[in-house]
Formats: C-alpha cells, structure tokens, sequence
C-alpha cells in the first residue's frame, strides 16, 4: 500500500512521489481513460515542470508538446488544464493563459 | 495531507465542478478596440473555456477592429487619457510615441507568453468559444463577412444576442 501526500483538494503534493501506475488509477478516479494521446500531454507536463518551475497552461501543452487545443478538450474533457495537472501529480496551474 | 491511493474507494478526489458548470455561460461584450482593452475580454473568455464554461463574444463598435482582419493585427494602445501610465500626458501626444507604447506594449505581452490578438481568437474559438460580430457596427462602418475574420460565426443584432446568450453572465467591455 503506497501513501502520497495531497492537499486539500486532492492534488498531489510531492513531486517525486508520482508514478505512471499512480496517474492511471488518478485519471481512472476522474473517469478518464489514458491513451497514447493523453501520455504525450501528462508526459510533457511532467518533464516541463521541473524546469519551467510550474505547471504548464493548456496554451504551453499545446505549443510546446504540439497538441491541437481542441484535442486537450477532447482528451481531458470539461477543465482540461486542471484535470490534466490532477494526473500529471502537479498542482493546478497558475498562468492565466 | 496524506492519502492511500491503493483502495478502491478514493478518499480524496477534486471536485472538478463538471456538472455545476454544465449549464453555465458567459456573454463578452467586447467594445473597445484599443490593444489594452482587447485584452481582458480575451483573457476571461479563455479562462472560462478552460473551466468547461459556454463562452459567447460580441464584438461591437470600436471592438469591431478585434475581429475586423485589416484591423486585428495592428491594434494600437496610447497613453493619451491614461493616467495608469503615470506620465505627463503631454508626452503621450508627441509624435511616435502611441507607436512606441504600442511596441513596448505588445513586447510585454509577448514576453509571458500570451498570444497576440488573431492568435488569442483562434485558441479562443479552438477552446469552443463563438465570435459574434454586431449588425450596426458593420452596416456602420460597411462591413460584411468577408472583411471579418473567418472564425466569426455571424452578423447578428443585439438582440439575436441577446437571445443567444440567454441566462449568461455578461461582461461589458
């Protein structure tokens, strides 16, 4: 049995403790599926995070990991920057664009 | 807080509010067509998309110059009747110097990282946002469709929005 820490909202805290298993019961919780598609976004949030120092914005994802915006909406339906942050194990994003 | 994240029951999972955004809207009223005041409809219409909410724009009057494709690209800002800038005013009116507000301007928002105008449209309405442009403000200034641009969805009147936009909050801008 393996503890994370989260907060209050249920966002992970620690980056470290993060694994792909963990984002797939994550993403399961919140009724998503993980496909190829949705690995390149998470895969992509977690490499930029460490180095940009927050989590990216849907605009970052999309230019950045090159995935049309309309697909993000596809893939993580509703609020995707803060569903996709939920199962990247990063805190929501604070960018506003 | 820590959490167990192997049972099968999750303990704490966010609220991603899906089902109290179904249903919600946002009407943008977007009526200036400086490069500062373009700006914030643009922002807000982009984070109520993000947050899965029905986001209608209306562009009317000088906001017309938002969505008007000659104009789109070269919106202008100028410290003229700002006193935000705190400069003397008389500065603003020397010869240059809205262009050079407008570079420096559009050089900020460059640097975070935030689109200019056209491309701003074209995420909002990729995030599922409708661009709405004002009958009078074309018959006014003779305009149709093929002088907007592409993504506007239609010339309708105040009330066609209005109907639209029924039981939306409504920002004007």
């Amino acid at each position: 049995m393996t503890t994370v820490h989260v907060d209050a909202e249920g966002f992970m805290t620690e980056y470290g403790e993060w694994t792909e298993e963990l984002a797939a019961e994550l993403a399961a919780r919140i009724g998503i599926e993980l496909t190829d598609e949705h690995w390149k976004a998470i895969r992509f949030l977690r490499e930029d995070y460490p180095t940009h120092g927050e989590t990216a914005t849907l605009r970052r994802v999309s230019t950045l990991a090159g995935i049309p915006i309309k697909q993000l909406f596809v893939l993580f339906p509703g609020k995707p920057a803060k569903k996709m942050a939920y199962v990247a194990g990063l805190p929501k994003p604070r960018g506003c664009v | 807080m820590t959490t167990d994240m192997t049972t099968a029951i999750p303990q704490v999972v966010p609220d991603f509010g899906d089902e109290a955004t179904e249903g919600r809207k946002l009407a943008i009223i977007c009526s200036k067509g400086n490069l500062d005041m373009a700006y914030p409809g643009l922002i807000l219409a982009n984070a109520a998309l993000g947050e899965g909410v029905e986001t209608h724009l209306f562009f009317t009057f000088w906001g017309f110059d938002m969505i008007t494709r000659s104009r789109m690209h070269d919106l202008k800002f100028t410290m003229l009747g700002n006193t935000a800038t705190h400069l003397p005013q008389g500065l603003g009116g020397l010869p240059g110097m809205t262009a050079m507000a407008t570079h420096q301007m559009k050089k900020q928002i460059h640097d975070i990282g935030v689109p200019d105008v056209p491309e701003f449209l074209e995420q909002i309405v990729a995030s599922g946002g409708h661009l709405w442009a004002c009958r009078m403000s074309a018959d006014m200034m003779h305009l149709d469709e093929s002088d907007l641009y592409d993504d506007v969805e239609g010339i309708i009147s105040a009330a066609d929005f209005i109907e639209k936009t029924e039981g939306a909050q409504l920002l004007f801008i």
